[in-house]
């Protein structure tokens, strides 16, 4: 495939496809619906016989997430993907791997639930993405796309703002677009990193005492609690370090906006078509999209909120992020929740009707 | 052949499987000393009879235990 | 011949392993777990492996291993060593990874990666020490917990009916296609311990060369937990634990190639 070229190919096909490319060194997961082409584009596209990706297939997501952290541990660049069941399995590895300040990336193609739910799409897994999910005081660096290009985009800047930050990463999308097809340009080659340049960049990596250095230990235990409460001290600067410099989100139409509508993924892209009939209504209605999840846009949407008449937001869940919509502009502005359940997706002119009773 | 075994008191734990382990009764655990830890230690009780087998070292737990061996002039 | 003559350079014939450094272990006194960790420590060196090891501590006793043989070291959460052994073998084939796990970890609550990664022909060794009963967490009962024996998981004595039967994972490990070389060893005295060092050094040697996964069982003690004297445990582990458990090869196919 030459390079700038676009292609039409799914969202969970160019998660793959852009892994390869952006030089990951392994991708370790277990089949679900409604993501299992990521694995299936990396086993039919046999990296490692180009650029020498390891592609496994786990016996479970328990083990998937830790092979992601043996490899994480060990520097290379390692990422796993599933769909929701599969990712509150994998809730213990990525506490242990925030706990150890391991870089890696987790793709969540979320899925109804609660349990089994449905295979179709859903955002019920934002609390789990961004208020914790596993155990302990932490947090998952997590972007959200809302089209096949970002997709393919966000594998690359997951993986550098999860080194950057030595912090799991997820791009939580949900089944709708992993699912779609669109044109995509995918991004350039990037080689792997020689074993040099992984220990330059990872000086704090087990791979081997290289040079008989110091032995690298990686480990998230520590039972002297004045040590642990350190190393928490830590981490949480860390956090703080990230909310102020990689807070990313996008603005559509809010210079003259009365109304805003707050919405990530799928529900971002509904929200541009109902602006654009609620203006045809005559109604000045705005979208905030916030592609990082966490860190979340609460300034902004502080900001450009306080500015409205009342603000929505659109989600494909029974209202969760809406609790942190009301918390950024601090209850000063009427902020509602519209959402579908079950896999159902919102149609826009049932949005529209919701935004004509914050009018009334 | 002649041997010499040095204990490492400190890092000894008096578990005793060096005591065991010796075929010539050379080593025993202290009854009444005791190691910064509180326990009592091996120690070489019949000196001259130590051949320098490293049985004792072997089965040491702890890595407490040197030995040394010499062949006899 | 005075003793000073004799404690000299040139007459060393046996020392605490140089890979196994001064942090003095929290093992209690007598433990297997110490033995082994020589073992592992001095093959190491023999291979001239120290700065090519990636070693997988697990959730057990054998959790702070890291802080005392000087390799790198990855802590695993509890059962999941042989997932992480997996994917770092995998991409750094040219090391030597192994995890060093207890019964509980491994046969328990880790049984699931423990299969599958030694299933798969990971290019691992598993060292699994048995002594049949939860150290760390104070004595409960184990996957390997022998019949009759008590824990105060089961103060009455392990029963079938109650608590289902040990469970042989070398046995196991032996059925499945992609191990190379299963054996159960012990360290209880110089012969034991001296074969089980070999043991792991075939081990070793096997998983570099690329012949697929290699499953140590090392027959253990817990005088602690088992409540009695060093010198008893290993008495007790020769008389209850090796009927069932077995020592020797249980499959070498590196022999055959």
């Amino acid at each position: 495939m030459a390079e700038k070229e676009v292609t039409l190919m799914k969202g969970n096909e160019a998660i793959a496809h852009a892994a390869i490319r952006c030089g990951c060194d392994g991708y370790f997961g277990y089949p679900i619906t409604p993501q299992s082409e990521v694995l299936e584009t990396l086993a039919a596209e046999k990296p490692w016989e180009t650029t020498g990706m390891v592609v496994l297939q786990a016996e479970s997501e328990v083990a998937s997430i830790n092979m992601v952290y043996g490899g994480a541990a060990s520097g290379k660049k390692v990422m796993t993907s599933s769909s929701s069941p599969g990712i509150s399995l994998m809730q213990e590895g990525i506490s242990y791997m925030a706990g150890a300040e391991l870089p890696a990336l987790i793709v969540n193609v979320s899925r109804g639930g609660p349990g089994l739910g449905t295979i179709q799409p859903s955002q019920a897994d934002y609390f789990q993405t961004v208020k914790g999910g596993g155990h302990g005081d932490y947090r998952l660096i997590t972007l959200a796309p809302a089209s096949v290009q970002e997709m393919a985009d966000f594998v690359d800047l997951a993986f550098e703002l999860a080194f950057k930050y030595r912090n799991p990463a997820m791009i939580l999308s949900d089944g709708a677009i992993g699912q779609m097809m669109e044109k995509v340009v995918l991004p350039p080659f990037k080689p792997r990193r020689t074993e040099e340049e992984i220990a330059k960049q990872c000086p704090w990596a087990t791979t081997g005492r290289i040079g008989m250095r110091k032995p690298n230990i990686i480990t998230s235990l520590e039972l002297r609690s004045e040590e642990m409460e350190q190393n928490n001290l830590r981490i949480q600067a860390k956090y703080r370090e990230c909310e102020k410099n990689e807070v990313r989100y996008e603005e559509y139409k809010c210079e003259d906006a009365e109304y805003l509508i707050v919405a990530f993924g799928s529900a971002a892209r509904i929200a541009k078509k109902v602006i654009a009939i609620a203006r045809e209504e005559g109604l000045k209605v705005g979208l905030l999209r916030p592609i990082t999840l966490w860190p979340f846009p609460t300034k902004k949407i502080g900001e450009l909120g306080r500015k409205m008449k009342g603000i929505l937001s659109l989600e494909i869940n029974a209202g969760q992020m809406v609790e942190d919509v009301r918390a950024a502009v601090e209850y000063s502005v009427p902020v509602r929740w519209y959402g579908r359940l079950g896999g159902i997706i919102p149609e826009p002119e049932e949005v529209v009707n919701e935004l004509k009773k914050m009018t009334l | 052949m002649k041997g010499a075994t040095v204990v490492d008191v400190e890092r000894c734990k008096g578990c005793g499987l060096c005591v065991v382990a010796c075929p010539l009764n050379v080593l025993a655990l202290t009854t009444k000393q005791v190691n910064q830890k509180g326990y009592n230690y091996a120690e070489t009780v019949l000196e001259d009879t130590c051949t320098g087998c490293t049985s004792c070292a072997v089965v040491c737990p702890d890595g407490c235990i040197t030995v040394y061996r010499k062949k006899e002039e | 011949m005075t003793k000073e003559e004799i404690i000299r350079p040139e007459n060393l014939v046996y020392r605490k392993p140089e890979l196994l450094n001064d942090v003095p272990m929290h093992y209690c006194p007598g433990c297997s777990h110490g033995v082994v960790h020589k073992l592992v420590s001095e093959v190491i060196a023999e291979m001239g492996m120290a700065d090519k090891t990636i070693a997988i501590s697990p959730v057990g006793c054998a959790v702070f291993a890291y802080k005392y043989i000087d390799v790198d070291w990855q802590e695993a959460a509890h059962g999941r060593a042989p997932a992480l052994a997996s994917a770092v073998k995998r991409l750094w084939p040219d090391r030597l990874v192994f995890t060093y796990q207890g019964d509980g970890d491994l046969a328990c609550i880790g049984t699931a990666e423990t299969i599958h990664a030694l299933n798969r022909g990971e290019n691992i060794t598993i060292i699994f020490i048995n002594n049949a009963i939860y150290g760390m967490t104070g004595g409960q009962m184990a996957p390997t917990t022998l019949i009759g024996m008590k824990t105060v998981t089961c103060p009455y004595g392990r029963d079938p009916k109650l608590h289902g039967y040990p469970l042989k994972m070398a046995d196991i490990a032996a059925q499945l296609e992609g191990t190379c070389y299963v054996t159960r060893q012990s360290v209880q005295n110089v012969a034991s311990i001296l074969k089980a060092k070999k043991a792991i050094r075939k081990a070793f040697e096997y998983s570099m060369k690329g012949l697929g996964s290699n499953l140590v069982e090392i027959v253990s003690t817990c005088n602690t937990n088992w409540r009695m004297s060093p010198e008893k445990a290993n008495k007790w582990m020769e008389e209850n634990m090796v009927p069932f458990y077995p020592l020797g090869d249980i499959k070498d196919k590196g022999k055959e190639l």
